[in-house]
């Protein structure tokens, strides 16, 4: 049995590349996903590593990358996904290409963003300059004030302003300012002219871009009239520290005028170049986009396999590069071929080869799945990775999951809804593999859409038999109860019970009889068979764990762990709890109705309980009259054996396992002079076991009584822990049909016309319902139990669980790990 | 053969077909697999059936009904109340 029934055998390997071929060989070895190497520079910083030029190479076209990146998402630009056409790793001239083409692309961006800042500020100081401009009108509409602006022009004008000072005349400034900071400023104007400044404004209705962020802001014209020299240095001080840009504004309605044309012309201008400008952006990055996720998965490539290659070890004498790396052994081939395509590659005469090494070190776990067992694979794994090559548990799971699941769940509706999920996401799972922003939980059900189909499949056997569809019955087959009353005695009682002696004419031959569904006592009959079927099934599934440690220990040839370990441990829990399921399956066939014995009557049918109980004490309880304590004639006789077995078995487990390593020890060490590799009882240490050579006897003794005591505990306890199985079932049962009577069938027995309407929203609860807390909640709490059951109760009786995983260098999967991030 | 043991034996041979012949019949790269998954199923579906039907085999109570749920078995059912039956009050 090859696949999955343990982890597969790995090998580790010495590599041996010529230093010209050894990034084209590393980038085949990364394409095929075969090989984990391992770190042979660990003492070594990373600085100092032999390609950390290479690197930094890769880190600086990343960043540009990431640089353009932005840009790119700033526009709006989308970006292709690539699915189909991975690129490979890109060789040495690729390189030299794609660093031309990023530097020169990166440049350009820059160059444009500096530019489009520049005409941006000037654009804004145009249009403030256009708005100071029109809103100014209003105020020089009374008389001419002369502009005692310094900033215009001197000369002249500068003579004509002082003689306008002497006649008393106003000066003004204009300018605009924030609005949020208009009150500060108002209030110092106020403050350093004692009130001689005359402040008019008027705020702009539409706010003005800032150049640098982008970010529209809200801003004021104003104009402030004052009279002196000195006062007109205060304002401008004042207008400094606010931040207010001052322009100049004549002060004749002419000049104005022509002004306000000039600047509508040149802001017209300008707007023309700033959108050629972003026309410009906007092609480079189109034309860049196309190529940057390929350049950006070449990039990941180029990086990963040189932090690869630093891995290696170079060797002076030989001049070759060597690596060392753990391989599966059936892909033994595929590396060699990737070598020597690596070494076609760059037309190398000399040859890489791979040699496998002798090793006593644990080797990592590998598991080859596909995409069905992958899920289930997770499932083991996540509660501890195998140890090498010991038996794994996700062979069986694919099946045992679902199906102790659908125990809890069985109902034929619900698990018709989760079969309808599974299946849409295994029919179009090509397609819905592409999305990669669905968020964490559509991730995991994607993940695990095998696992739901299996479980929704098994759900609606499982509803079958259980003859539940959303809490109703089928009658399938014909009920085999029969009403055998007259009709004076229907008529005259409430409720009748059914004897089984003459209502019950044969078994209902798939499934539960669909009278039960309308029975009063159902619970109490579904009890009996569902408690029954959930302790008969875990036994069963604790003896199929036990009797998986039998196939490790003939793996690693601990023969002698069969006889001190399995078969103590297989008889105690074969003997005594083995025995109650036999004690069940007895009383299903022995205690009857149809019979002429009176102790075999139903009423004198024992509880497999209380004899089990009087077993494990060896006590007895009287029967009722007529009946007798036993099943059958040698049941006292068996039971004592059965027990005196089981109370052997302790000691046994408890000390037949530390003896024998005394034992074995004082043979080795007297007989033979220890080797060095360890005593022969226990080699392949590596895998599955403990290396118990230097182990103190008292460790070993405290050890295996730990074992023992858990065993023996366990055997109880897991036992009664697989009842979750009857208590799940029940709950998921009652609630289904709670909500039936409770919800939907008060819309179906309206008989107005307006029930109809009722009727159609009382069923759309009755939807959410079912699917939030009977599908969803009773899903996820029924999927956690069966974890619980085959990681504790199961995998306890066999699992070690020590190994690591198999991380193989893998250009696969790093494409993949990044983009999800 | 008595007509009772029908239809267990029928069920009996559906499940020990797809556990025990099937797997022969598996194919392809995981053959393992399938055939672990085809055997266990089978064991595990039976069992279920099994404990069901043996349930019922030999019903120690019988179930309880209301007046209405007994005369709609009669209408719906083809299960006549007679005026002479076995009055077993």
């Amino acid at each position: 049995m090859g696949d999955m029934f343990r982890s597969e055998q790995m090998a580790l390997c010495q590599m041996f590349i010529q230093p010209e071929a050894a990034y084209t060989s590393v980038s085949e070895l990364g394409e095929t996903g075969c090989v984990q190497f391992r770190d042979l520079n660990s003492n070594v910083n990373a600085f100092q590593r032999k390609f950390v030029t290479e690197v930094r190479r890769c880190d600086e076209l990343e960043r540009k990358i990431r640089y353009i990146e932005t840009e790119i998402k700033k526009d709006g630009i989308a970006l292709p996904d690539i699915q189909d056409d991975i690129p490979r790793a890109p060789n040495p001239r690729e390189i030299i290409d794609l660093e031309a083409h990023l530097e020169k692309t990166e440049t350009e961006m820059i160059e444009l963003a500096q530019n489009e800042v520049n005409m941006k500020s000037n654009y804004l100081e145009l249009t403030e300059l256009r708005k100071v401009l029109e809103n100014t009108q209003g105020f020089f509409s009374d008389q001419e004030v002369l502009n005692l602006d310094s900033s215009n022009r001197g000369g002249a004008a500068g003579v004509d302003e002082a003689t306008a000072q002497h006649r008393g005349r106003l000066g003004f400034v204009a300018g605009v300012i924030n609005r949020e900071r208009v009150f500060g400023f108002e209030r110092m104007l106020w403050r350093i002219s004692r009130g001689n400044v005359f402040l008019k404004r008027s705020d702009l209705d539409d706010p003005l871009n800032d150049p640098a962020t982008g970010h529209p802001i809200y801003k004021t014209v104003f104009v402030a009239f004052f009279q002196g020299e000195q006062l007109k240095n205060r304002i401008k001080k004042v207008c400094t520290g606010f931040h207010a840009s001052l322009y100049p504004c004549p002060s004749s309605h002419n000049e104005r005028e022509e002004m306000v044309t000039n600047v509508r012309t040149r802001l017209e201008d300008l707007k023309l170049v700033l959108s050629q400008t972003e026309d410009h952006r906007s092609r480079v990055l189109a034309t860049v986009s196309k190529n940057l996720p390929s350049w950006s998965i070449m990039v990941k490539k180029m990086k990963a396999i040189y932090h690869t290659l630093n891995l290696f070890n170079m060797d002076v004498t030989k001049k070759c590069l060597i690596g060392e790396c753990w391989v599966p052994t059936k892909d033994l081939p595929i590396v060699q071929k990737a070598l020597s395509d690596g070494s076609a590659a760059v037309g190398s005469t000399i040859p890489s080869f791979l040699n496998v090494i002798d090793t006593n070190e644990q080797p990592p776990t590998f598991n080859r799945t596909n995409k069905f067992t992958r899920g289930f694979q997770n499932l083991i794994d996540a509660y501890g990775i195998a140890s090498y090559r010991e038996c794994n548990p996700a062979l069986y799971t694919c099946i045992t999951f679902p199906f102790l699941f659908a125990i809890m769940f069985g109902d034929m509706g619900h698990g018709l809804i989760l079969v309808l999920f599974g299946a849409w996401m295994v029919l179009s799972e090509k397609k819905l593999a592409r999305i990669r922003n669905g968020g964490e939980i559509w991730n995991i059900f994607f993940g695990g859409r095998y696992i739901i189909l299996l479980m929704g499949l098994f759900s609606c056997y499982t509803g079958f038999i259980y003859n539940d569809v959303f809490s109703k019955s089928m009658n399938i087959f014909g009920s085999r109860w029969v009403n055998n009353y007259n009709t004076s005695t229907v008529l005259s009682n409430p409720s009748l019970q059914f004897p089984p002696r003459t209502s019950s004419k044969g078994i209902y031959p798939l499934g539960l009889d669909p009278i039960w569904q309308m029975a009063d006592n159902k619970i109490i009959f579904l009890n009996s068979f569902k408690m029954k079927l959930s302790i008969i099934i875990g036994v069963l599934h604790m003896v199929f764990g036990v009797c998986m440690s039998v196939c490790n220990f003939v793996h690693f040839k601990r023969y002698s762990s069969i006889f001190l370990e399995f078969v103590p441990q297989i008889l105690f829990l074969l003997l005594l709890f083995g025995y109650m399921v036999f004690m069940m399956f007895f009383k299903w066939i022995k205690y009857t109705t149809f019979t002429d014995f009176q102790e075999e009557t139903a009423g004198c049918a024992p509880s497999v309980l209380i004899m089990f109980i009087n077993m494990m004490l060896f006590k007895n309880t009287p029967p009722p009259a007529g009946c007798k304590e036993f099943m059958f004639e040698a049941q006292p006789g068996l039971q004592k054996v059965f027990v005196i077995i089981g109370l052997i078995c302790i000691p046994w487990m408890l000390l037949g396992k530390p003896l024998y390593i005394k034992f074995t020890r004082k043979n080795t060490a007297h007989g033979e002079t220890p080797l060095p590799t360890g005593s022969s009882g226990h080699d392949e240490s590596a895998g599955g076991g403990h290396s118990h050579d230097d182990e103190p006897m008292s460790e070993i003794y405290i050890h295996q009584a730990i074992h023992t005591i858990e065993y023996v505990l366990s055997t109880i306890s897991h036992t009664a822990s697989y009842l979750r199985l009857w208590a799940l079932s029940l709950a998921h049962a009652q609630l289904s049909e709670v909500l039936w009577s409770m919800v939907l069938s008060l819309g179906l027995k309206t008989t107005t016309f307006t029930g109809s309407i009722g009727l159609f929203v009382i069923f759309g609860a009755w939807a959410m319902f079912t699917l939030a807390i009977l599908v969803m909640m009773e899903g996820l709490s029924a999927f956690l139990h069966t974890l619980r059951l085959h990681w504790v109760e199961f995998m306890s009786k066999f699992y070690e669980g020590l190994g690591f995983a198999f991380q193989p260098f893998s250009f696969k999967a790093i494409v993949d790990g990044e983009e999800e991030e | 053969m008595n007509s009772a043991w029908l239809p267990p034996i029928i069920i009996t041979c559906i499940w020990a077909f797809i556990g025990i012949i099937c797997p022969f019949f598996a194919r392809g790269p995981n053959r393992g697999v399938t055939q672990c998954c085809l055997m266990l199923t089978a064991v595990t579906c039976w069992l279920f059936w099994l404990c069901c039907y043996m349930t019922q085999m030999n019903p120690l109570i019988g179930p309880k009904l209301s007046m209405n749920e007994i005369m709609i078995m009669a209408r719906e059912w083809g299960n006549e109340i007679k005026d002479s039956m076995d009055v077993v009050v």
